[in-house]
């Protein structure tokens, strides 16, 4: 049901390893740097917040420790690949 | 060109970046007199907390600072002579501006009570003090902590998290009234206890007394003694106007600057928790201490004085917070009248949380998730959205952009109306 899946969690983790990225609302942000800190390839999350951009890394896992970590709710995961979305 | 910019805080750090997109020649010179730097200072509640690391908080590395290519002057500006477009340094060297930028933020309003300045007795404006709380907080001390907003249970939260007993001292009969309503209030007062926080209600501390030279206990107002080994207070913020003031630029609560971040001195703007700015759609001058509108009016500004003209338009106030452990947005207008707790405006604060004009309020959810909306003729005042954050993006949207609610508004209205359910199928239906 559409209304309900908003409650739901977005995607599952299987889906999002094979086609999720992680998207900043730099509006939230206030640079507190948890996100980059807790990045297990040291990708500078922060830089991408504060910049607007979507975290394409070539060495992102899309592990989830960013979205998680992040106090303010600054960061989601996004469909890159629509296409490869099962039903949830 | 000569820019010249005061604080270096985020506001600061915008401006140079939007002087730097208009002007590459021009000679752009930031004084701050913060040891550290541009930090992220909302992130010291998580530096208190142990959640990061002190280096974590600094968003720019040096040579990424060097390319903006300024100059940097960590010192004190004590004077600004406006006819000589000077500034005077605490060592009585001077700097020459032709466009300058007040961008000196805001600092904890004094405890004013005997025994306020002996050691041990604490606040959190600046990393310098985030280190000295941190030094005190040893497992098995004891803290009082008095205040109110967020600021205060970043200390409060702080402090337990490193194994100090805390005592919080509320003057009123509950926590931040004044933006809370009283069971949001209960909320986070319950999950304090949990935390094994004592609280304290009309509980006013009239002294600190001393110990070997060091806070030792407070006296409250009731005549109770609470003993403790350190104080620490966050009873509301006040622009830092001395400069503005000296120098005889227009200032109110804050400096007053137009909606181009302008002064009553053409040359000279201000942005940040100093500016006190004209908001055009309510044609009100309005304080926030929020990052995002001080990162949005350092921009605005800097474009301002690089010569494109750019209006800062004024977003309803927004904030996401942790209260006690559990993610907590407010938006727009919530709240109404003051609170005892805290003197003015607090940090991570705005002034139009609590201009509330007459609505309705629909609410809904139990303990942990919680749900709050403000209810206005045809459009969404603004809202409190506790614990499940799935709404507080739709409900920004909705607030921001003034969407015509009027096929809910009567749902949202009714009682025990699911009012989550109804602000995500009608967010649904939109998109």
């Amino acid at each position: 049901m559409q209304i309900l899946g908003i409650f739901k969690r977005d995607v599952s983790n299987h889906t999002v390893l094979a086609s999720g990225q992680v998207v900043p609302d730099p509006a939230r942000c206030v640079q507190c740097g948890i996100c980059t800190y807790n990045c297990p390839v040291g990708i500078d999350v922060r830089d991408h917040a504060w910049r607007g951009e979507p975290v394409r890394h070539s060495q992102c896992l899309t592990c989830g420790e960013c979205v998680a970590r992040c106090p303010r709710g600054v960061l989601r995961f996004e469909q890159t690949d629509l296409f490869a979305r099962g039903e949830s | 060109m000569r820019y010249v910019i005061i604080g270096s805080g985020v506001a600061g750090i915008a401006a140079i970046e939007a002087m730097r997109s208009l002007d590459t020649a021009g000679e752009i010179t930031l004084i701050g007199d913060d040891p550290y730097g541009f930090y992220s200072r909302p992130g010291l509640a998580y530096y208190l907390t142990g959640e990061l690391h002190d280096k974590a908080l600094f968003p720019r590395t040096a040579d990424e600072l060097r390319k903006l290519n300024f100059r940097y002057i960590n010192k004190q500006v004590t004077k600004i002579l406006r006819a000589e477009h000077t500034l005077e340094l605490r060592d009585q060297s001077g700097v020459s501006y032709d466009r300058l930028l007040i961008a000196v933020g805001a600092q904890a309003l004094p405890l004013e009570v005997p025994g306020a300045d002996l050691e041990g007795v604490l606040k959190l404006d600046h990393m310098t003090d985030a280190k000295r709380i941190l030094k005190q907080a040893r497992r098995g001390r004891t803290a009082v902590v008095v205040g109110g907003g967020i600021t205060a249970l970043e200390l409060v939260e702080g402090l337990r998290s490193r194994g100090v007993k805390v005592h919080y001292l509320l003057r009123g009969d509950r926590y931040w009234s004044n933006v809370l309503d009283k069971q949001e209030s209960q909320i986070i007062e319950r999950r304090l206890q949990a935390e094994g926080v004592t609280l304290h209600h009309h509980a006013e501390v009239i002294e600190v007394i001393g110990r070997n030279g060091k806070a030792g206990s407070v006296r409250l107002l009731d005549g109770q003694t609470l003993k403790c080994d350190l104080v620490a207070y966050a009873i509301g913020i006040h622009p830092r106007l001395d400069l503005a003031k000296q120098a005889g630029l227009a200032v109110d609560r804050g400096i007053l600057v137009n909606e181009y971040l302008q002064t009553n001195d053409p040359d000279i703007f201000a942005a940040g928790d100093v500016a006190q700015a004209y908001d055009p759609l309510s044609g009100r001058s309005i304080l926030d201490s929020l990052w995002t509108p001080a990162r949005q009016q350092g921009y605005a500004a800097g474009l301002n004085m690089a010569g494109r003209q750019t209006a800062y338009l004024k977003s309803p106030p927004f904030n996401v917070t942790r209260l006690a452990g559990l993610t907590t947005t407010i938006i727009g207008t919530v709240g109404r009248g003051r609170d005892e707790d805290l003197v003015g405006i607090a940090r991570g604060d705005s002034e139009t949380w609590r201009q509330l004009p007459d609505s309705m309020v629909a609410q809904t959810g139990f303990d942990v998730n919680r749900l709050r909306l403000l209810v206005g003729e045809k459009t969404l005042l603004g809202a409190i959205v506790m614990g499940d954050q799935k709404l507080s993006r739709p409900l920004e949207k909705m607030i921001s952009g003034n969407m015509d609610i009027t096929p809910i508004r009567e749902k949202l209205l009714t009682s025990n109306a699911k009012i989550a359910d109804i602000v995500v199928e009608f967010w649904t239906g939109k998109q």
